[in-house]
């Protein structure tokens, strides 16, 4: 079988056509230019808020801090970061290595079931794995009253691993996702070709696939580690210490918010410097793009090897999945009776359509991003949207302040403004309007849209630009009629993702939201904020059920 | 070349978001309140005020930390009137923002007790959150038990579960204690507590609860009205409440209160709603519904509430759970209370 090596290897080039100067080329260059920056201003606006802290004096908590928790705090944090993206790599890639290439029993099934976690809090599974296993859990009860003894030997969950596990099973589905694109559009023919250079499986795996995925693979463990260093509700539930419990315990118990915006913005910092040397190593590859091959002709396993991946697949799928919407079930029909009344239909409506709307903002501004850095990936342009999608690895409420401030601000001087013209008395005008929700929505979840856009461009080959250009298209024309459908699964990706995080996002939309606008989150953090935790069984239940649609579907359109 | 906007997907569009037109729209009498205490725990008094006064409620709920800044930030366009928190520590961090104003009600000042009002009277206690011991039934007899301070008693060790420290109710409680025994003591009464964990302190006082019915420890430190739940949910549970410190300072109390905002542009209904909210009539319900004590001394505690028994509470003014709340929670760190 002949291969064409070059079109499916990683292919350097020199990218002599970008650097020339903006003014040769053809398209509407002003514009194109422009994007990433107005859109890093707007988003980078909050984290200037949360940066100009720096200068105010926060200094005896900061001496506190080092002097006491700082360095446990720091050692956690990496713990956890490392056994978060060991974890959910290990569980991402092989799953995706697996439902994407081979067919075992349950493959097909597998390949979108694997997702569903996705649409799970991480707070909901980490208090539904803390009711059934600690002390005073069913499993550990039974087990004293059936062994008539203290079970030493079972593992404290309240410890790191207890976390990092938790947070593994509820975070895989962003690597598996990205991964399982990357593996799709490779197809079994990269694998096949590996194996007609005499390469193994499992050389082919390591060699070949794996290399290729890199882009897609790191872009969802970046949005992994994010999640990871912004959570503050699944840490909380451990109390585990990390970074972010820090700045919380800063802001709300010292009522230092100089020294918790210093504490974020050092995490700014640091995930700044993560995401440049991901940038600097992605910077020195081009990835081809081809065609997808059919799903229907996977390479069949059999035996014990397909069973050992359906049971570990299952079981991924168990304990990720099946078990915290069991113990939910329970839970939520135990109050549904007393508690379930018509609001739930106005707080899921309000829910579908505040995520849909801002999952609509998000794409396009995505991809607007993805393609200006195509026109004119200069070193300025890159970091712009480096900046423009940083507002993920925030903690939720300092994000949620420092949207609020500046806003408000605009706020109370389009008021005097109003006032001084027309001798207008005028509240908070913009503020409590769905627009400042769904701009704040756009400035958190950016890099989730950005990521799986990002990858798919990167696919795509510059000839077709050129030829593209050739013919005299310009920009607009080009990415409407040759990027967007190519860019299809990595939009619906995108849209997914922002999708479900939208909805399960607490801090911005409880600050933002207009009077009356209650979400099932809200109704949820209202439940589980007193301790409520099996009354907040009903809300979360709904709000899982509503976040696996768009996830089905988008199972659909990969899987076509 | 195509247009990129044909007239009809314009439309579409323009549909999509026509909810972004909604607008506050002011009407006649309200009063707006920005409400860190949850909506089920005061819509039914707002409700009972709106059908006896006419006046209107709105309100939002969020975090303490996140309502403050949300106050700072709007500045005298604030459309807040009034802030309801769950703990004194924000309410007074609240006034030294400079975003509560001081009030006098004779209504107020006689239904709330001096030592559960701020003295400049720039917010006020509505119910009264006692934090107590609870011990397990079977483990421990209540001749046992005397204050938190005995807590730290090496009797005690290994059979003592607490609550995190980064709630604010630990917080307030060990601020108060500071205001009582001085830094120095109440160190080492919290390094004593450390010393007797029988494990890691635990996310909240449900578990903390059921830690110590299932056995994992004797005693723990809650406010009532998660015992109440609990006991309500499964009453065979072998979990008693002790009032500890009833022969000196008396029983730790934190309140849910409110104040009234600097630009308040509805302060007469505002100032109504909160004496409404003291009066004999609301306060019943307001701390019925979360098995909580009324501040007003004329209204008697639910029947429920009323069976753990009556108990003196600490007298001194709780405006010091907020002055030394930070220094508490520094000292909570030193001693290595996570």
């Amino acid at each position: 079988m002949h291969v064409n090596n070059e079109k499916y290897s990683t292919v350097e080039e020199k990218n002599s056509d970008i650097s020339r100067p903006f003014f040769l080329l053809k398209h509407n260059a002003s514009i194109w230019r422009l994007i990433p920056f107005l859109v890093a201003a707007l988003v980078f606006a909050p984290v200037v808020v949360v940066f100009s802290s720096f200068f105010m004096p926060a200094d005896e908590v900061w001496q506190h801090l080092v002097e006491t928790t700082l360095p446990s705090l720091l050692i956690n944090t990496f713990w956890l970061s490392f056994g978060v993206i060991a974890g959910t790599s290990l569980l991402g890639v092989s799953l995706a290595w697996f439902t994407a290439v081979y067919e075992f029993p349950g493959s097909r099934f597998f390949s979108w079931a694997l997702l569903l976690p996705l649409a799970i809090p991480a707070y909901v599974t980490a208090f539904v794995v803390l009711g059934l296993f600690d002390y005073t859990g069913p499993v550990q009860t039974s087990l004293r009253s059936w062994l008539g003894s203290e079970l030493t030997w079972f593992p404290d969950l309240y410890g790191r691993g207890g976390v990092i596990i938790v947070m593994t099973l509820a975070f895989y589905p962003y690597v598996y996702l990205m991964a399982r694109n990357a593996f799709l559009t490779q197809g079994k023919r990269l694998l096949e070709a590996a194996q007609s250079l005499g390469l193994s499986r499992q050389q082919g795996f390591f060699k070949v696939a794996l290399p290729m995925a890199r882009p897609w693979i790191v872009g969802g463990i970046m949005l992994t580690l994010m999640e990871t260093l912004a959570d503050f509700g699944t840490v909380a539930i451990f109390n585990y210490d990390t970074f972010t419990t820090a700045i919380y315990k800063a802001w709300f118990g010292m009522f230092s918010l100089p020294a918790a915006s210093q504490l974020a913005s050092l995490l700014i910092v640091i995930v700044f410097v993560l995401i440049i040397i991901e940038q600097q190593f992605r910077l020195r590859m081009r990835f081809a793009e081809m065609k997808r091959s059919s799903r229907a002709s996977g390479i069949l396993l059999s035996g014990w090897k397909a069973k050992a991946i359906s049971c570990f697949a299952a079981s991924v799928l168990f304990f990720a999945f099946v078990l915290p919407i069991i113990q939910l079930g329970i839970w939520a029909a135990n109050s549904l009776l007393q508690s379930f009344d018509q609001r739930y239909l106005e707080f899921l409506l309000h829910s579908v359509l505040l995520s849909a709307m801002a999952t609509v903002i998000t794409c396009f501004i995505a991809i607007l991003l993805v393609y200006a850095v195509r026109l004119y990936s200069d070193f300025f342009t890159l970091i712009a949207v480096r900046i423009a999608t940083i507002g993920y690895a925030l903690p939720g409420a300092v994000l949620a302040v420092g949207i609020f401030i500046p806003l408000a601000w605009l706020d109370n001087q389009l008021s005097e403004w109003l006032s001084m013209l027309f001798q207008i008395e005028t509240g908070l005008l913009i503020q409590g309007t769905l627009g400042v929700m769904l701009i704040a929505y756009m400035t958190r979840f950016l890099a989730v849209g950005h990521y799986p856009i990002d990858s798919a461009m990167q696919r795509i080959t510059r000839n077709i630009d050129e030829a593209a250009m050739g013919f005299g298209l310009s920009g607009w024309a080009v990415l409407r009629s040759i990027h967007l459908p190519m860019l299809k699964t990595g939009i619906f990706t995108a849209a997914t993702l922002v999708f479900v995080d939208v909805m399960k996002e607490m801090p911005i939309t409880l600050m933002t939201r207009p009077f009356g606008w209650d979400t099932l989150a809200v109704r949820i953090f209202a439940l589980t904020s007193e301790g409520e935790w099996e009354q907040a069984a009903l809300p979360s239940v709904t709000l899982v059920l509503a976040g696996l649609v768009p996830i089905i579907l988008l199972m659909r359109q990969t899987d076509k | 070349m195509r247009k990129l906007l044909s007239i009809k997907r314009f439309f579409t569009i323009t549909c999509c978001f026509l909810p972004l037109l909604v607008v506050n729209i002011a009407q006649a009498e309200q009063v707006i309140v920005y409400s860190a205490r949850i909506e089920q725990l005061i819509k039914p008094m707002f409700d009972a005020f709106t059908s006896e006064t006419g006046i209107q409620v709105k309100f939002t709920t969020d975090k303490e930390g996140a309502l403050l800044a949300r106050l700072k930030a709007e500045g005298k366009k604030t459309p807040a009137d009034v802030l309801i928190t769950a703990d004194v520590g924000n309410l007074w961090e609240a006034a030294r923002a400079g975003v509560l104003k001081s009030v006098s009600s004779p209504i107020l000042e006689a239904n709330i007790p001096t030592y559960l009002r701020d003295p400049q009277g720039q917010w006020f206690g509505l119910s009264v959150r006692a934090r107590t011991i609870v011990y397990n039934t079977q483990k421990v007899k209540p001749s046992d038990l005397s204050s938190y301070e005995d807590l730290a008693d090496p009797k005690w060790k290994g059979r003592l579960c607490l609550r995190t420290s980064k709630k604010v109710y630990n917080q307030s409680l060990v601020a108060m204690m500071i205001a009582e025994h001085g830094e120095a003591e109440t160190e080492k009464i919290v390094r004593g507590w450390v010393a007797n964990l029988a494990t890691d302190p635990l996310p909240d006082d449900t578990r903390a609860l059921e830690f110590v019915a299932a056995g994992r420890c004797d005693v723990t430190l809650v406010n009532t009205y998660y015992y109440g739940r609990l006991i309500e949910s499964n009453p065979t549970l072998p979990l008693a409440v002790f009032w500890p410190n009833q022969n000196n300072s008396g029983v730790h109390v934190n309140i849910s209160g409110a104040g009234i905002t600097q630009f308040s542009k509805n302060e007469r209904s505002a100032i109504k709603l909160l004496e409404f909210l003291s009066s004999e009539e609301a306060q019943n319900l307001f701390a019925d519904v979360n098995m909580e004590y009324p501040v007003n001394p004329q209204v008697k505690p639910s029947p429920v509430v009323s069976a753990w028994g009556a108990f003196k509470q600490n007298p001194m003014n709780i405006v010091k759970a907020g002055e030394l709340q930070t220094t508490a929670v520094k000292l909570m760190d030193r001693a290595g209370y996570r």
